[in-house]
């Protein structure tokens, strides 16, 4: 039994009984002791390793809803507006222009030896470049002769060339589809909204099969990222696990130099409501320590940038019809009798506050026939939630992830199109979720936005919009709860409050591994926090090295 | 759906050359309308049709027992060589597959979940080679239907699921009395305005009313109808005639044809077309090079009146 102490200069352990201390034994992968050097050392001998002396160890950090196929997408060109980290530590410039979206996909068309293969861009967002879609001419440019496609940073629309196009037997007058707008010549301009219309060309831009499912390379960068950002356990919030799926899964987190707890949410669709809860319990029996399994996640309504997600009147702000429902009041209510019966937990994402509404009022009937103490339900995203709802998911026990980032990335454009002013100043309402009584996490859904909960607590200590607005001031949370949120909140939100989230005598040794003390940053600058890297399960990952 | 193919019975007695698209019929309606039953219904008397039925998910069982001869992973067979898939989340990747089979299937049928669209999966099949559209049939349930429709919750949805109906179905018409069902038909003339409303209890549909009429409209009719609830006129077309004043005449409420179809020579000459009409909604497409002339119309016994019909065809050419 080897006992493995780690000196530094100071290990934040989100441990009330005990804040701060200077070691921390570690010993099978599980944190042994927390203490001074003495208050170690009572636990007999041990090798001292003082490699994070002038470090800051804090809580593996917990990221509770992103999506690990964003390993996958960076194999794709970088066409988003901001810059962002690749899983080998490498910046990537923002496209602040077309130009610039369509310069980057012709350095990367001119690396390519096969003139038949399929160049494909991901990330980019029209919303930020005067709101004009990428046309098909702008594609054509790069290359007439290769299949182009490039993914909205929604995932939700494709940009095509002709010759996809062309590949999908769409590059011809006719087409009727509410997705694929036409342009003055008749033909499809480019734009593919919608996973309906995007699916005959995607096949043909180098994206088989679903883009939702992450591959056995994706998912071992994806957990690169996760070094990078201090993330030891992290959710991929809607998976299919199929069975090639959780074997590749099993495989890969198995492998002695995976660096993460990986924790796959078995997707609603496909199977009844009768037939998920049971297959969910068969998967949960399946889980090993870096592959935690046994949860649903279900799906309420769609989004509010695209104007699915369902509201309460007055509606949009724009005059939009409501958005569209994912599933049927009844067979929510039936899947949370069913999954609250089985003891499994459900996370459900409900972006508009008709559907928080529905979840709450289908969860308090599911509870009359199943009462269960201490079930914490998710409500995923609950950008529009107010006091009320959050009143009665407290006193449901329900516990709430909020879409913090997307403050900073959309605010303004909820602000002055999706809902106005009022819902705006109080989308992703931290302050009244915790002031409530609601188990408080927030989240990334990364790859929709980057993946760093330091970040993602920035936006929710800060509420700046991307113009530079604070956006809500009397929803922000301090820098102590925004830390708590993406350790111990996490945790908390998946049941694993007791195996990770703090460092804690018991606990799995979890390190975000830093260069300061977080707790001590201005609120300004809590995304700044330098990371060197991680320690999961006692094993230790040097970003540099990753 | 990686091992689709491989489960489906294979039956390479009758390969059908490749003509026109397969002809996709939507099923739509809220939860608990008797899609499902519907589905069955079609199945049990599918009479030699191949159907390819698909729906959302396997769970409650979608198929009656008894028709089925053998299920897999993705796929169930059953008799009389039709197949039932599910298509979860990503409705065009299984027509797709579906399009593989070893056996084409005659028609497809799908059944959408409660909450969806049918406008938008209509719109998904014609980015689709091979497939088309071939109506949409709205099921409602009579008992519960009005007040679905004004639910907080879903009740645009339903209104929404209304509006995008060919054929409305008022199902389960034997749980109300004569005024609620009349009130009933007159409520769906202004909420599903494109639709033609049909009375079912126990979503019993006729086949050629529900699907239409088959790749050879002419032979189905002469099969006859065996519920005795329909009624139907074949209009011969031996000379080139002019489809659109046709297909426009043919679709007037009066006439009470719920779906017609059949092929004709354009005036004044090019390749042969076929006419398709679905409550009140037509198409003229490209037709098979040697399909018969003629145009069947089928409405419900009573309303239809056969001498209308041919009388308003000949006014109209």
């Amino acid at each position: 039994m080897k006992t493995t102490v780690y000196s530094a200069k100071n290990i934040v352990t989100m441990n009330a009984q005990k804040p701060d201390a200077s070691h921390v034994a570690v010993r099978d992968g599980r944190i042994l002791a927390v203490g001074s050097s003495d208050e170690v050392a009572t636990w007999g001998p041990y090798e001292l390793d003082e490699q994070f002396a002038d470090k800051v160890l804090f809580p593996g950090l917990v990221e509770g809803h992103a999506h690990t196929m964003e390993g996958t997408l960076w194999r794709y060109v970088y066409c988003g507006y901001f810059d962002r980290m690749d899983p080998s530590g490498t910046t990537h410039r923002g496209n602040t222009s077309i130009d610039a979206v369509l310069e980057a996909l012709k350095a990367a068309e001119a690396k390519m030896d096969d003139p038949d293969s399929p160049l494909t861009g991901w990330q980019l967002d029209p919303i930020y470049l005067d709101n004009k879609p990428v046309t098909r001419a702008q594609l054509d440019n790069v290359s007439a002769t290769r299949p182009i496609g490039v993914l909205n940073a929604s995932g939700h629309i494709l940009y095509a060339n002709s010759k996809a196009l062309e590949l999908a037997s769409l590059l011809k007058k006719g087409v009727n589809h509410p997705g694929i707008p036409l342009g003055a010549d008749g033909l499809p301009t480019g734009e593919l909204k919608g996973p309906d219309a995007m699916a005959p060309v995607s096949v043909h831009v180098g994206m088989s099969g679903s883009i939702a499912d992450v591959d056995e390379r994706g998912l071992r960068d994806f957990a690169r990222l996760c070094v990078r950002t201090g993330v030891t356990t992290v959710t991929d919030l809607a998976a299919k696990l199929d069975p090639d799926s959780v074997d590749m899964m099993l495989r890969v987190t198995g492998e002695p130099s995976f660096p993460a707890c990986v924790v796959p949410l078995r997707f609603f669709l496909g199977l009844s409501p009768k037939e998920l809860v049971p297959e969910v319990a068969r998967l949960k029996k399946l889980s090993t320590d870096r592959l935690s399994l046994g949860r649903i996640k279900l799906v309420a309504d769609g989004s509010i940038q695209g104007y699915s997600a369902r509201l309460r009147w007055p509606g949009y702000h724009n005059g939009a019809p409501n958005g569209l429902w994912y599933v049927t009041p009844e067979q929510m209510l039936e899947l949370y009798e069913l999954a609250l019966e089985a003891g499994l937990q459900i996370h459900t994402h409900t972006n508009g506050d008709q559907a928080t509404q529905l979840a709450i009022e289908k969860l308090e009937l599911a509870l009359r026939k199943h009462p269960s103490n201490d079930h914490r339900f998710v409500l995923q995203h609950c950008q529009l939630a107010d006091r009320a709802q959050f009143t009665r998911m407290a006193a449901l026990g329900m516990s709430v992830n909020l879409f913090a980032n997307h403050q900073f990335y959309w605010g303004d454009e909820h602000y002055t199109l999706t809902v106005g002013p009022d819902r705006a100043l109080r989308m992703n309402a931290a302050r009244t979720a915790l002031d409530c009584g609601v188990p408080l996490a927030v989240h990334s859904d990364a790859p929709i936005t980057p993946l760093g909960p330091f970040f993602t607590a920035w936006c929710a200590v800060n509420r700046l919009t991307r113009s530079g607005r604070v956006q809500g001031e009397h929803e922000k949370i301090t820098v102590d709860e925004a830390l708590w949120a993406i350790t111990m909140g996490a945790a908390h939100s998946l049941h694993m409050d007791g195996l990770v989230g703090s460092i804690e005598v018991g606990k799995r040794a979890d390190f975000a591994v830093l260069e300061s003390d977080p707790r001590a940053a201005n609120p300004e600058e809590i995304k700044d926090v330098e990371i060197w890297g991680t320690v999961q399960g006692g094993r230790v990952f040097a970003a540099a090295d990753v | 759906m990686s091992k689709f193919g491989a489960q489906c019975k294979v039956d390479a007695s009758l390969p059908q050359p490749m003509s026109e698209p397969l002809p996709v019929t939507i099923i739509g309606g809220y939860l608990g309308a008797g899609k499902t039953t519907l589905v069955n219904h079609l199945l049990r008397t599918a009479q030699g049709r191949k159907l390819a039925v698909m729906v959302n998910e396997f769970g409650a069982l979608p198929i009656d027992e008894d028709l089925i001869e053998a299920q897999g992973d993705d796929l169930i067979s059953i008799a009389g060589g039709c197949v039932c898939c599910t298509f979860g989340s990503d409705l065009s990747a299984a027509l797709i597959e579906l399009g593989k089979l070893p056996v084409r299937p005659d028609q497809v049928v799908i059944e959408c979940s409660g909450v969806a669209i049918p406008s938008a999966i209509a719109a998904s099949v014609t980015l689709l080679e091979g497939f088309a559209p071939d109506g949409t049939v709205v099921l409602v349930d009579a008992e519960t239907i009005r007040t679905a429709a004004i639910d907080d919750y879903i009740g645009d949805t339903i209104l929404r699921q209304l509006a995008d109906a060919d054929l409305a179905v008022i199902n389960k018409a034997d749980l109300v009395d004569v005024p609620t069902l009349s009130a009933l038909e007159s409520w769906l003339s202004d909420t599903a305005p494109r639709a033609k409303t049909i009375v079912s209890e126990h979503s019993k549909v006729p086949l050629d009313i529900a699907l239409g009429l088959g790749a050879t409209p002419i032979q189905s009719q002469q099969m006859g109808h065996a519920d005795g609830l329909f009624d139907s006129i074949a209009l011969p077309c031996a000379d080139p005639l002019d489809g659109e004043p046709l297909a426009k005449a043919l679709t007037d409420p009066k006439l009470h044809i719920t779906r017609a179809k059949g092929f004709f020579d354009p005036i004044p000459d090019g390749p042969r077309k076929a006419l398709h009409i679905v409550g009140h909604r037509w198409d003229i497409t490209d037709s098979p090079p040697n399909a018969p002339l003629g145009i069947v119309c089928i409405g419900v016994k009573g309303q239809f009146e056969r001498d209308l019909i041919r009388k308003t065809a000949k006014e109209a050419l």
